[in-house]
């Protein structure tokens, strides 16, 4: 059996929020909810939430301006890309291959796979 | 805010219940406290609260000490009790005659949650279940917006829809300069609103820390194969174990409050 851990709730917040930026739903210059308001709306600690925006003030994808609340910043999108494209290739994507690996599944039925995914896609 | 030097507390000479305790806290917390039956919790916060005497040491709440219950005391302090009566009143009645004993009470945060809990203030308290008057009380006592606020097993009660009600509702209505601690059995009830975890064993704490140290300190990880020099705990789980490991990875893990009470049960020195 495979096991997946669980991330810490604050690195959780922190990635909920690069989803909706990702997604379109928020937007770059855009405002986004309160950590007052984000700790109501999904029911935890308020200063997991302010741990979780400050976090991700560091990393550039939010930035605060005082007493009017928290924006996405401008090219948060690009940012998160690149550091998911990053993630994806350096850490799911070999397990995808130690996976297939194991289940024998060779290179070229990987790839004609891989191809027929590729187009479904589009 | 909370100042507690070798507390001590018996019913009777035979058993101690609350044996040489000490405890320090600040507000902007809120505190899980959670310990075995029997381990002294209840008894905790009727101390705290100035219910009960203590036979030993010294207690320090809200810069006074709880027994004297002096009316400033007690107006900054609200108990959610385990067991509670309600007067044959409705709700619109007991939030009138109640709230006025509570300075900073806020009438439209009552409005509000007693909606959230779908509960109508025309309703008498005698005809209510248990877990709509534990909502009332919940509710009422975060709409006193006291300095202290302790519950003794909140979420005792409450259906499955209103304790994601509960969590959210503790989460969005608590202010810097409050205190609340909840005491309970249902940990997956309150691990996403507490940031500090307090445990009770025999009497004493034996642990008391914050969660985000807590996930700086140790990974939260779920293996195939024990790697026992690694492992502070474990215990096994379908195709492997759940294991508390000293930190090495980058990446945080959620705490599993239970696997973590589970091991300082067992050993709490290991976490020291």
């Amino acid at each position: 059996m495979e096991f997946k851990n669980t991330k810490s709730i604050f690195t959780q917040i922190g990635d909920d929020v690069k989803d909706k930026i990702m997604e379109g739903e928020y937007t770059e210059e855009g405002k986004i909810p309160s950590t007052r308001e984000l700790a109501g709306i999904v029911g935890v600690n308020p200063n997991t939430t302010i741990k979780a925006y400050a976090v991700l003030q560091q990393e550039g994808i939010i930035y605060t301006q005082r007493g009017k609340g928290y924006f996405v910043s401008q090219g948060a999108k690009e940012t998160i890309i690149n550091d998911r494209k990053e993630e994806f290739l350096n850490e799911v994507l070999p397990e995808t291959v130690e996976q297939a690996n194991k289940l024998e599944i060779s290179f070229d039925e990987l790839q004609n796979y891989l191809k027929d995914l590729y187009h479904e896609e589009k | 805010m909370v100042s507690i030097n070798n507390l001590q507390f018996s019913y009777s000479k035979k058993a101690t219940i609350i044996d040489q305790l000490n405890l320090e806290l600040d507000p902007g917390k809120i505190v899980g406290l959670l310990g075995k039956n029997g381990a002294g919790k209840s008894t905790f916060f009727k101390l705290m609260s100035g219910l009960i005497h203590p036979k030993g040491g010294s207690i320090n709440v809200l810069n006074e000490t709880p027994f004297q219950r002096q009316p400033s005391f007690l107006s900054k302090l609200f108990l959610v009790p385990e067991e509670f009566e309600l007067p044959p009143v409705t709700i619109k009645e007991f939030v009138k005659n109640t709230s006025p004993f509570y300075p900073r009470f806020d009438q439209r945060m009552i409005v509000e949650l007693l909606d959230k809990f779908e509960l109508k203030d025309n309703l008498n308290l005698k005809r209510l279940s248990y877990g709509q008057k534990k909502k009332v009380i919940i509710a009422f006592a975060l709409a006193t917006k006291a300095e202290l606020i302790l519950m003794d097993e909140p979420t005792n009660g409450l259906d499955i829809p209103s304790k994601a009600i509960f969590r959210k509702i503790m989460a969005g209505n608590f202010e810097e300069d409050q205190l609340i601690m909840i005491s309970t059995h249902q940990v997956k009830d309150i691990d996403t609103i507490i940031d500090h975890l307090i445990v009770l064993d025999n009497g004493g704490v034996i642990y008391n820390e914050s969660i985000f140290d807590l996930t700086q300190k140790y990974d939260f990880l779920k293996v195939q194969q024990l790697i026992v020099a690694e492992t502070l705990y474990a215990e096994p789980i379908l195709g492997g174990y759940k294991t508390i490991a000293p930190k090495q990875d980058q990446d945080d893990t959620q705490v599993d409050l239970e696997l973590f009470f589970n091991a300082l049960i067992n050993d709490y020195k290991k976490f020291i």
